[in-house]
């Protein structure tokens, strides 16, 4: 298994009444309620976390990309995993991912990916999302019908940058290159390992199929709601005749973990309500605009029920319903393990990105979590899947002797 | 009114509906598609010979992925006119983005036009009149937008659609992903495809009619258009909302017949 501690960033101080004075937390949510002062101390607490993770053993640190949305500050998740290539040298640097098809070329993801394996010393795994409608259309305009044609292009373009080792010309739709020449190079070889999130578009799982890259499903909703779109996915792995390592398959899920099941609760709920119920709402009219999805996706039919439900539930949701539910694990290390032991098997996941802090959740309650995780449900965990652990396809590969920033500062500056 | 299906040469296959007789007019529609009520074509049929052809996406036929961008419509749009056999100087009219992709067909092809009327066509952008936002709209916001009688919206943009029925739910959803994403490749985020630098070009005898209470697109476009196109004539139909050919058929077509002799 390989465990990955993932941090949105979420904006710990939105107000009580958010929901009712605010009609989105994304795309048209008011600056006003940002505080750049306190935002210094937020994003290092936040690094900070994410430091602590790699110092306890877990396998990846976790940033993604989110824009105009007080639950991800990260509009530039490279400037954040830079600064922890520079912090970290050992686990790997999950950038889940860059939303391709907003760089203008694309080949500045090529070059900023590139840079990041080399200061990590090839500790990338590098994530291509096609985007959300809120952060790819509305935000930042892309006309929704041709947003995945824009996609697959910008995907074409990395990967061939990657590999080619001339320059070439790229006569493109969207880009037209008459040298594409990517300085520097990743040190990972052929490629990093690819990672493309998805919410549920089936076009998506051929392509990760296709081109063996994990499929990374990425939803608040926990793995009971989780497990049909899974389902779905693993069908078309079989369909396409390709074997069934479950490192093919990626997960995100929120995990709290106290001393006991009572204590999960009352140390932690508050601040997974404030998740759930101000975080995520999110204006319906922003979630769907007409051409983003594609129409074998609208009348596979699974994703507006499951969106439909969604919205109902967002809105009210209690601790106990979301435990219940599935959208949190939360308890003792015991229990904790017992339902992620029956997700990972159930859905078939070789890799998890993990989310510890959520929504306002401060920073000693968090570490408190990641440590007990860490120490007692991690390690349980760790060899679910024997017969698939020489299975390296779908993880970085570092350098054997690469930089460790920590010990080199330290010998050069004689401290 | 009649129904046929054409074939452009470019092999794009779409529904035209027609009647009437006389001088032909060819009518597109804007982004809602064609309607079970054509009030205003219905109208207009008692004095020519009207053609409203059904942009790709919007009928049974595939072939949208074909239109990417501005020029691919309006060449579309040409396409249609010569497949409908229209070899004589051509009248063409449009609403919203039937008018914005009607009126950058004239600036392309400006030899070829008679007359051009314009119903709150798309097609331009102010700063200080914003456009609401249509693709965020959820359907009773898009209803308030459009229309002056809410019922009127009701009735015209679902037709009476079952929305309890999970088949008709996700037909129509089908039906509206397929219209509005082929709309916003024109439309979408900012309707506004540098029209304007080319309606210079716009020679025909022009008019442009507008509703007083447009709400989607306000009036103060239809004064931007009078001065981009100094020869158009402008009648506002008071209390139009932006659907006024279905609201206000009655004067919308009195006006384009006048102009259309």
């Amino acid at each position: 298994m390989k465990f990955t501690w993932f941090n949105l960033m979420p904006w710990p101080h939105l107000p009580e009444n958010f929901r009712e004075t605010h009609r989105s937390v994304w795309v048209d949510i008011s600056s006003k309620l940002y505080d750049p002062a306190e935002g210094n101390r937020v994003y290092h607490e936040y690094m900070d976390q994410l430091e602590y993770a790699d110092s306890l053993g877990f396998d990846g640190i976790g940033v993604n990309e989110h824009h105009q949305n007080a639950y991800g500050l990260m509009p530039s998740p490279n400037i954040i995993a830079a600064g922890l290539a520079r912090r970290t040298s050992r686990a790997a640097i999950a950038v889940i991912g860059n939303s391709i098809a907003l760089y203008n070329p694309p080949i500045r993801v090529a070059e900023e990916f590139a840079m990041l394996d080399v200061i990590s010393g090839g500790r990338l795994v590098a994530g291509f999302p096609v985007g959300t409608p809120m952060d790819t259309n509305f935000c930042y305009g892309q006309i929704p019908a041709l947003t995945r044609d824009k996609y697959y292009e910008a995907h074409e373009l990395i990967m061939k940058a990657w590999r080619e080792p001339e320059p070439f010309a790229f006569d493109g739709k969207y880009n037209q290159l008459r040298y594409v020449n990517c300085w520097p190079r990743p040190i990972q070889k052929p490629h990093p390992p690819i990672y493309i999130p998805g919410g549920g578009s089936i076009e998506t799982w051929d392509f990760c199929v296709e081109n063996d890259y994990n499929y990374s499903y990425l939803s608040y909703a926990g793995y009971k709601a989780g497990k049909a779109l899974l389902d779905g996915y693993w069908e078309r792995v079989a369909a396409l005749g390709k074997d069934e390592s479950p490192y093919r398959a990626a997960f995100a899920q929120v995990v709290c973990v106290a001393d006991t099941d009572a204590d999960a609760e009352k140390l932690y709920a508050e601040h997974v309500l404030y998740f759930y119920n101000r975080c995520l709402h999110v204006y319906l009219g922003f979630a769907d605009p007409p051409g983003y999805r594609t129409i074998k996706t609208i009348q596979s039919g699974k994703l507006n029920q499951f969106r439909a439900e969604n919205q109902r539930l967002f809105t009210s949701l209690t601790w106990k319903e979301l435990v219940d539910g599935g959208y949190v694990i939360a308890g003792s290390p015991e229990t904790v393990r017992e339902r992620m032991e029956h997700m990972i098997k159930s859905l078939r996941l070789g890799s998890l990105f993990l989310l510890f802090q959520i929504g306002n959740m401060p920073n000693d309650k968090v570490k408190h979590s990641t440590k007990l995780f860490a120490e007692r449900v991690m390690p349980q965990l760790r060899d679910l899947w024997p017969e698939w652990k020489n299975d390296d396809r779908f993880w970085c590969k570092p350098l054997e002797t690469r930089v460790r920033p920590e010990e080199t500062f330290a010998a050069r500056n004689g401290r | 009114m009649q129904e046929r299906q054409i074939e452009t040469r470019r092999g794009l296959k779409c529904r035209v509906l027609e009647a009437g007789q006389g001088a032909p007019l060819v009518f597109f529609h804007g982004a809602g598609g064609l309607f079970k009520e054509e009030p205003l074509l219905e109208r207009l049929a008692a004095h020519c010979r009207v053609y409203a052809p059904e942009w790709p996406g919007y009928g049974v036929e595939g072939g949208e992925e074909k239109l990417e961008d501005m020029l691919d419509f309006a060449l579309h749009g040409w396409d249609v006119v010569d497949a409908l056999g229209l070899d004589e100087s051509v009248r063409l009219a449009g609403h919203s983005m039937g008018g914005m992709i009607a009126a950058e067909m004239a600036c392309i092809a400006n030899r070829s036009l008679e007359k051009l009327a314009l119903v709150a066509p798309a097609g331009l952008w102010l700063d200080a009149h914003p456009i609401p936002d249509m693709f965020s709209m959820l359907p009773f916001e898009l209803v308030g937008a459009l229309f002056a009688e809410p019922k009127n919206g009701e009735k015209f943009l679902t037709g009476g659609i079952d929305f309890s029925n999970p088949q008709a739910l996700q037909n129509f959803l089908v039906t509206n992903a397929r219209r509005l994403g082929t709309a916003g490749k024109i439309l979408f985020p900012i309707p506004n495809r540098r029209l304007s630098k080319r309606l210079y070009r716009l020679v025909a005898p022009t008019l442009i009619v507008w509703g007083s209470a447009d709400k989607l697109i306000p009036l103060p476009y239809a004064e931007r258009w009078q001065k981009l196109v100094p020869h158009a004539q402008l009648s506002v139909i008071d209390g139009g909302a932006h659907m006024v050919p279905y609201e206000q058929p009655e004067p919308v077509a009195a006006e384009l017949v006048r102009f259309l002799g």
